[in-house]
């Protein structure tokens, strides 16, 4: 086997706690309401289905190169990371306190195809309540760093989640959008979308397409220690902007603006080509470092 | 969604000082959660499962366990979605090993 491949610890297949394992600071993990001291949902217990002790998510404080963070961490194999009461109540709680104790970094491990249907109103109101606690931590000076590459990507109100973090750090296997593809060829027709397209999923919702339309701050490979190390570099060179009017119009702007120029587009390739790249059809074959050192020459 | 208890004799095991889980309640995956029980002499486990109707297949496989391995003292908790005996059998050997300081 080639080493580099050997040594690779791929977070997209990782659990949400050997993500943490190898993201934070050996030994410095400790986590806030572990399996044993938290309870399963009540919804599913009402609509007979076996609950996860920690419902879905493990948050914690430990340390990122010895700064100390909140870590925030959806585990995508249990109902597609989906966001419930107390696994909504529990990412919340310690967005709060990140508010108050005001660590370097909050870190959200986000993995989730938003509401869990199961739980309807409840997991609406702690999607809506997870982006009011985001933006009052952000308010505070506490970056929140959305790391995205696990199988279930961050769609939904996650997706609006990550959106609103300081920064999104994203893999090529990472997606994120609003509608899943299931959920928009349900809707609108296979014509519309075709959710079985992997590749097509890929090159409109995938890390690349999202890392080369400015959507994501970094793009890193599939590997825990690539996920660290590009927190580790984020964190090194930001500092949260307090909020201004003006930085959300300019915002406002360049959505429009995206909007005029791509919405009549049915793919990544016909975005990409009209972003400057000579060969769109290479893109999704590029590793990594070809990738980014693609977008940095591209013409802003 | 089926709840099961069983009480097995087994050897006892050193009292950990933390509980240990492993798995995750996916799709033909478990969680087991450890934790020090009572009876220093017998391992009780209590199972949430989704699939109905396995409760001797359950009683084989936690049986072997709790002969094969020294798991007295314990309280097993278990969240299932569906996992086979054999997927069940390594997890339990985790599980325990865990409990017992083992890293993964």
């Amino acid at each position: 086997m080639i080493p580099s491949l050997a040594a690779r610890h791929s977070w997209f297949e990782a659990t949400a706690r050997a993500r943490l394992a190898g993201l934070l600071d050996a030994g410095s993990f400790t986590e806030i309401l572990p399996p044993a001291d938290s309870q399963p949902s009540p919804h599913l217990a009402l609509l007979d289905l076996p609950g996860a002790f920690d419902d879905g998510v493990v948050v914690c404080h430990g340390q990122l190169e010895k700064k100390p963070i909140f870590a925030i961490a959806q585990e995508g194999q249990f109902m597609g990371g989906a966001v419930g009461e107390i696994h909504g109540a529990k990412i919340v709680g310690m967005l709060r306190r990140a508010a108050q104790e005001k660590p370097a970094a909050v870190l959200f491990l986000i993995d989730s195809g938003g509401v869990r249907l199961h739980e309807a109103n409840a997991g609406l109101i702690a999607i809506s309540e997870i982006m009011r606690a985001v933006l009052d931590a952000r308010a505070a000076g506490v970056p929140v760093i959305a790391l995205v590459g696990g199988s279930c990507g961050a769609f939904g109100g996650m997706g609006i989640v990550a959106k609103l973090c300081s920064a999104i750090i994203i893999s090529e296997e990472g997606r994120l959008a609003l509608s899943g593809p299931e959920v928009i060829e349900t809707v609108a027709g296979v014509e519309e979308f075709d959710s079985k397209d992997r590749a097509l999923v890929w090159r409109v919702t995938g890390g690349k397409h999202r890392y080369l339309m400015g959507d994501c701050a970094m793009l890193v490979e599939d590997d825990i220690a690539a996920f660290r190390r590009g927190a580790t570099e984020f964190l090194a060179s930001w500092t949260e902007p307090a909020p201004s009017v003006a930085h959300l119009r300019a915002g406002q702007q360049a959505l429009e603006h995206r909007l005029a120029a791509y919405a009549s587009y049915r793919d990544g390739l016909q975005v990409w080509a009209a972003l400057g790249v000579a060969e769109p059809e290479s893109v999704p074959l590029l590793d990594r470092d070809s990738l980014v050192a693609l977008k940095e020459g591209l013409p802003t | 969604m089926e709840t099961l208890n069983f009480r097995f004799d087994s050897k006892p095991v050193p009292r950990a000082a933390n509980p240990a889980l492993c798995g995750v309640v996916g799709s033909g995956n478990l969680e087991i959660l450890v934790k020090p029980g009572i009876e220093p002499e017998a391992c009780r486990v209590r199972i949430k499962t989704s699939a109905r109707g396995f409760g001797e297949t359950w009683r084989a496989v936690l049986d072997s366990f709790a002969t094969s391995h020294p798991a007295g003292g314990t309280v097993i908790a278990i969240n299932d979605m569906g996992a086979t005996p054999a997927v069940v059998t390594l997890r339990l050997a985790q599980a325990l090993a865990e409990y017992q300081g083992g890293a993964l």
